[in-house]
């Protein structure tokens, strides 16, 4: 591009990029900064109002108390079941979106399937409320002839809402990647004598990763923060995000070390994804 | 490519599965808006539209409904300009840094929620004072101005900057260029954006809880406050259920963007 050559190239980028950075270094990295500046101060016990002294005993009750320990590593294992559940589910239907339907029933599917993306957050939740009910709930309706109940609130409940929740970012990225599926190579791969499973596990598969992986970025980050549908479907079950915002009124410091958790999670698994080039296919 | 028998009824059945998974939720919350019976059982007991006549007559409700429509409506238009900015400079310049600046582009929603109020209501409390409208959009706006980057950032990869230099090597300055040639082609990626991130804002409930003042209530927060309270539940339900159908709207437009893009 011959703005390459040009001198003035680089004001005109810093003229562009100026106002966007400005807002999002100074506004958000700067509160960011500042949040984590907070978690090395410390609360007057008696009118729990910040005492701006140097102290990392908040760093050293996050990390040694067996029962913030439990809730991380809680956290996680939902996030990750809500995370491949997304994925589970996604494949297929993406798969047979971009390659087995018409093509002409193409776009009909894909705004079946975003349907649930325009839906409000809360009024999702709300559905899985009234869903898994205990007695009275649709679930327990329906499984009851069977013998069973229906399981109530708590950690199943948020995982199959926070499924529920994320599942269209799932699906839009990997649908975007196996349409771009050169037909050529799964007709070699088939042609070269590998059955269906094979040609998915050793074709498919490898060549959508990255947009598998891109879609993880939200599943997995969204569900790590998430605090209120686990407040609609946990009924005691609690996450790391129950914890900063229990925290958040009384104790800013405490709260802001637990919220670094996270933070620290997705940094780690942001920078690990990156030479997978998922974040071109966001 | 040649699908196995056995895979193709594999295919049919997960999307049987993951299609009744998406609706039955929803269909449920539009019948139970129409159920006598005002606690969640199933099945009804009865068919009425008076909680639909008590929805519509909620002051509450109106004047919620009224303040997340404002705060989408600014949010989207910030990031409209600061984001629409940002991919112009990020995919048509290589400068210094360029690709950290990317990832920070991609922080306020890789980041939960949580954080990213919590911070922000600390910084607002602190140097504001109190928490208003305006720190509400200014709070929407952050992670609004990356959906519009990544639409438009999207688009001009695909595009390549050979028009542009077309353009230019015909003698249109940089303006006449970005008028003529450079914004009719972001035109739909635009539109997408500011779609998506109203409807983003509109919904909003994490980072609005940390950045709205006492009686600030938008829809969704109105919605949680009012979950739990046995007396409101059927109103809370028709809200519910009028939202699923409103939905629609964003999807026929959208719709209508991808025909306009492939024709």
């Amino acid at each position: 591009m011959r703005d390459l050559l040009n001198k003035r190239a680089g004001a005109r980028a810093a003229t562009l990029i100026s106002l966007p950075l400005l807002w999002l270094v100074v506004l958000y990295i700067g509160s960011l900064f500042a949040l984590f500046i907070t978690s090395i101060w410390q609360i007057d016990t008696f009118t729990s109002k910040i005492v701006r002294e140097f102290t990392l005993q908040n760093f050293i009750d996050v990390f040694t108390d067996r029962a913030y320990f439990n809730v991380t590593i809680r956290t996680l294992f939902v996030a990750i079941c809500v995370t491949i559940i997304c994925a589970v589910i996604a494949i297929p239907m993406a798969f047979f979106i971009a390659r087995v339907a018409k093509e002409k029933s193409r776009p009909v599917l894909i705004a079946l399937l975003i349907t649930p993306l325009w839906a409000s957050y809360l009024v999702k939740i709300y559905a899985w409320r009234t869903m898994f009910y205990p007695e009275k709930g649709f679930i327990n309706w329906l499984i009851s002839p069977i013998g069973l109940s229906s399981p109530g609130f708590g950690i199943f409940a948020v995982i199959i809402g926070l499924t529920y929740l994320w599942l269209p970012y799932m699906i839009l990225p990997i649908y975007a990647g196996m349409e771009k599926l050169p037909t050529s190579i799964l007709d070699a791969s088939s042609d070269l004598g590998a059955k269906s499973a094979r040609t998915f596990f050793s074709v498919i598969l490898p060549i959508t990763w990255p947009a598998i992986i891109a879609g993880s970025i939200f599943t997995f980050s969204l569900s790590m923060g998430d605090y209120i549908t686990v407040q609609i479907l946990g009924g005691t079950f609690q996450m790391l995000g129950n914890v900063v915002y229990q925290n958040f009124s009384l104790n800013l410091p405490f709260a802001a070390a637990v919220a670094l958790i996270p933070v620290i999670i997705m940094m780690v698994y942001l920078s690990s994804i990156r030479k997978t080039g998922a974040l071109d296919n966001l | 490519m040649k699908i196995s028998k056995a895979a193709k009824v594999f295919l049919y059945l997960m999307m049987g599965f993951g299609f009744s998974f998406i609706y039955v939720p929803l269909l449920l919350v539009v019948i139970n808006s129409f159920n006598t019976n005002t606690s969640f059982a199933w099945p009804p007991t009865g068919f009425t539209t008076s909680w639909w006549g008590k929805a519509v007559v909620n002051e509450g409700v109106k004047d919620a409904i009224t303040r997340s429509a404002v705060v989408a409506l600014f949010a989207t238009t910030i990031a409209l300009f600061l984001g629409s900015l940002a991919a112009a400079a990020i995919s048509r310049y290589k400068f210094f840094g360029r690709d950290t600046i990317s990832l920070l582009f991609v922080l306020p929603i890789a980041l939960p929620g949580i954080v990213t109020g919590i911070a922000l209501n600390n910084v607002f409390t602190n140097f504001l004072g109190e928490l208003t409208i305006f720190t509400i959009i200014v709070g929407h706006a952050t992670f609004c101005i990356v959906v519009v980057f990544n639409n438009v950032a999207a688009r001009y990869r695909r595009l390549g900057a050979n028009l542009e230099e077309a353009s230019m090597d015909l003698g249109a300055n940089r303006f006449t260029t970005y008028r003529l040639v450079t914004f009719p082609l972001l035109r739909s990626a635009l539109l997408a954006g500011a779609l998506l991130s109203f409807a983003l804002s509109f919904d909003e409930i994490i980072v609005t809880t940390f950045t709205a003042g006492a009686g600030q209530a938008t829809l969704p927060i109105w919605i949680f406050q009012n979950l739990f309270r046995p007396n409101q539940a059927p109103i809370v339900n028709v809200v519910a259920a009028a939202l699923i159908l409103i939905s629609i709207i964003p999807i026929y437009l959208s719709q209508r963007l991808t025909q306009e893009k492939s024709n």
